[in-house]
């Protein structure tokens, strides 16, 4: 009788069913479309913060940078490059000179590297890897040999009875200096989950494998070696030392803060940059992303002097239109959806008491003939879910059609994330920097905004529809109860 | 049997109180059938709804076999009216989305009747008031007439031992009041019901063995 009662009822006011199922709609649609696209924001977010930071990576650990003490090492401090007298070789009157220097960069502090078996000991880390970030700087020279000259030149006047300058680069006691720069990245090659090589594809050669550990073996940015005129094979200098090539990568983005130009072991790095167990940056992957705010605070307790940001916090500092479009949704769209769906809710709730009252005698000829006050309120209920439900289909399948719509039209998306970079002369990106760097640059780069359908949306959909539905009928049904028959008989006599 | 004693109700309006039955003495045997009449006001309605459980006096008892309406609850009131009572009213009262047959079958489901019982239960109700081949019509697509007999049947179905009919004829023509007065008639003899007909309409409270005159809330016999 439920069943029969409910859909002769619903089938004969069809007027009343159809605008309480488009409010419905309206409203789950709404929903739907705003929590989608909001889903969607957050992934292209994602993409970008990845892409820069790693894929992965829910935090990173660094160490702010202070100021450096005179002749430390790992303080990302200015560069000096000292010369002796005895230094440089001399050939036809020039004497060449050329230093190689392995560093931390500049606004980088390095640190112990047992804070990486500290962070990996915390609860509900499932990975984490260790960094040092450096930057190798050679310094070349050619200038006159002052010995064959007597002495620096005074730059006397040849008209007034000097000796004319002779020796240097170009004959005439002339000098000629010139300073390459590149970034070093120094990682531990079994760490393949999270961080820097995370980043990368390779696209020529082999990726360090753990065997690599202590061999001086290097992996070049593809762009850089490009520009560097190295292959596979070759082998590049890095504090004075030749370093074969092994494998060219292509980062994920150039604008990623883990992407480098040269990629060598941990240990390596750590040895000829004379930062024995020092790191610059710790990547760490959480087991579970509800664990992310604990691991950071336990991360902040167990290393104070530690910079620990995670996703989240790095959200903050995604730019462009996809910022824009983040805020819409968050606020514009939020309550938009709110105000719709409390709207819709409430015309439900209006038209079951409308029809409750329009139905006085209905109800009054049911309870004279004997239904309890509990199967009518079942019945008004059961009619106000049905109603819902309804409007909770349609508006999937409208909400459904929505993001089908964005999805056709792929609106792109400008996004700009901060990174430091340490761009050398030849204009390569450096590394460096974990998300508590020192932000030096916004990087921009175009999201096309794809929307996902997920389960917890739909299931969202039909929650607020079985809710709306529910309330409705639990309003409808309680004033129907509240209808004596006698007086509900009278009332229409 | 009905036994009411000293059965006053009131009404509250606003300041004033109005009396709607006072001190009605009644007892009515099992298996008559009775008519009430009297001017609009008299209080016919509210005596039939003290008969069918579906009011409490404010003084008084009224008695339906061992029961004691004016003392029970909503809840056992409901279930007296779902077992031994049937109500036919002058609008007819059916669901207007419902058909003839599912309009029957609301009243045998209070009573957790299953669904096949119920529905040949009520098609052989339909059939018994002469409308069988009407089971799958509207009640809009029904004449006065035939509602009329849909509400009977809806009323008999559960075989009650009470019916109270308030002016069952009266939104008729005057041959469909005769045919429903003689089926109500025919039904009352042959299933041995207790009838009680509230009525304007003399011809029709002729038809019954009894007949009382409620007037400014006191009822007196007939004769």
């Amino acid at each position: 009788m439920f069943v029969t009662y409910l859909r002769r009822e619903l089938a004969g006011r069809r007027k009343q069913t159809a605008i309480v199922a488009i409010g419905m709609a309206l409203a789950i649609a709404l929903v739907i479309i705003v929590n989608a696209v909001s889903s969607g924001v957050q992934l292209a977010q994602s993409t970008v913060l990845a892409s820069v930071y790693g894929v992965g990576t829910d935090i990173t650990v660094s160490e702010t940078p202070t100021a450096p003490t005179e002749g430390e090492a790992g303080a990302g401090g200015p560069q000096n490059f000292d010369f002796g007298a005895d230094d440089g070789a001399t050939t036809d009157g020039t004497t060449t000179v050329s230093q190689s220097r392995l560093s931390v960069d500049r606004g980088t502090t390095a640190f112990d590297a047992t804070a990486l078996d500290t962070v990996s000991g915390i609860d509900n880390v499932s990975a984490a890897a260790a960094t040092l970030s450096l930057s190798n700087t050679t310094f070349d020279g050619a200038l006159p040999d002052f010995s064959e000259t007597g002495g620096m030149p005074t730059g006397g006047d040849a008209a007034a009875g000097g000796t004319p300058p002779s020796g240097g680069p170009d004959g005439a006691g002339g000098s000629s200096f010139s300073v390459d720069s590149f970034s070093v990245l120094g990682l531990d090659p079994a760490d393949e989950a999270v961080g820097p090589l995370s980043t990368v594809s390779l696209t020529d050669g082999r990726s360090l494998e753990s065997s690599d550990a202590g061999s001086n073996v290097a992996v070049l940015d593809a762009s850089y070696a490009t520009t560097a005129e190295l292959v596979v094979g070759d082998t590049v200098a890095i504090a004075g030392t030749d370093f074969t090539v092994v494998g060219l990568v292509t980062a994920s983005s150039a604008d990623a803060a883990t992407a480098s130009n040269v990629y060598i072991p941990l240990d390596v790095a750590q040895s000829l940059s004379g930062l024995t167990d020092q790191v610059t940056d710790i990547y760490v992957q959480a087991t579970s992303s509800t664990d992310i705010e604990q691991i950071q605070a336990d991360v902040e307790t167990a290393l104070p002097d530690a910079t620990v940001q995670t996703q989240s916090d790095l959200a903050s500092s995604v730019s462009g239109s996809l910022s824009s479009a983040s805020d819409l949704v968050k606020n514009l769209g939020l309550w938009l959806s709110l105000i719709v769906l409390a709207a819709a809710f409430l015309i439900a709730i209006l038209f079951t008491i409308s029809g409750v009252t329009r139905r006085t005698r209905e109800f009054g000829t049911l309870k004279a003939i004997g239904w309890s006050n509990g199967r009518i309120v079942r019945q008004v209920a059961g009619e106000s879910l049905v109603q819902g439900l309804i409007g909770g289909v349609v508006g999937i399948a409208v909400g459904l059609a929505g993001i089908l719509v964005i999805n056709l039209v792929a609106p792109t998306l400008t996004a700009g994330a901060a990174t430091t970079d340490t761009a050398g002369p030849m204009g390569m990106p450096g590394g460096g920097g974990g998300f508590g760097q020192a932000a030096v640059e916004a990087a921009t780069s175009d999201i096309v905004l794809q929307v996902p359908v997920t389960l917890s949306v739909i299931l969202i959909a039909v929650g607020l529809s079985v809710l709306g539905g529910l309330l409705a009928g639990a309003i409808g049904g309680w004033r129907a109860s509240r209808l004596s028959p006698s007086e509900a008989l009278r009332s229409i006599a | 049997m009905y036994e009411l004693t000293d059965v006053t109700k009131k009404y509250d309006q606003g300041k004033h109180s109005v009396t709607a039955l006072n001190k009605v003495t009644l007892s009515i045997p099992d298996g008559q059938m009775v008519a009430i009449q009297g001017p609009t006001g008299g209080g016919k309605s509210t005596l039939l709804q003290m008969l069918g459980a579906l009011d409490r006096p404010t003084d008084g008892t009224v008695q339906l076999g061992t029961s004691d309406l004016s003392k029970l609850g909503q809840g056992p009131l409901g279930e007296i009216r779902a077992r031994e009572i049937g109500f036919v009213f002058q609008g007819f009262n059916l669901i207007p989305t419902l058909t003839a047959q599912e309009n029957v079958e609301t009243a045998l489901a209070p009573l957790g009747v299953p669904s096949a019982e119920r529905t040949a239960r009520a098609a052989a109700a339909l059939e018994s008031v002469g409308l069988g081949e009407r089971g799958s019509h509207l009640p809009a697509e029904l004449s006065g007439g035939q509602q009329q007999r849909v509400a009977i049947a809806r009323a008999l179905v559960k075989e009650p031992a009470v019916l109270l009919a308030d002016e069952p004829t009266g939104n008729l023509d005057e041959q469909t009041r005769d045919e429903i007065m003689d089926l109500l008639e025919g039904l009352w003899r042959d299933r041995g019901l207790t009838l009680i007909v509230v009525t304007h309409d003399s011809a029709v409270a002729k038809r019954a063995q009894r007949r009382l005159l409620i007037k400014q809330g006191v009822v007196k016999e007939i004769s």
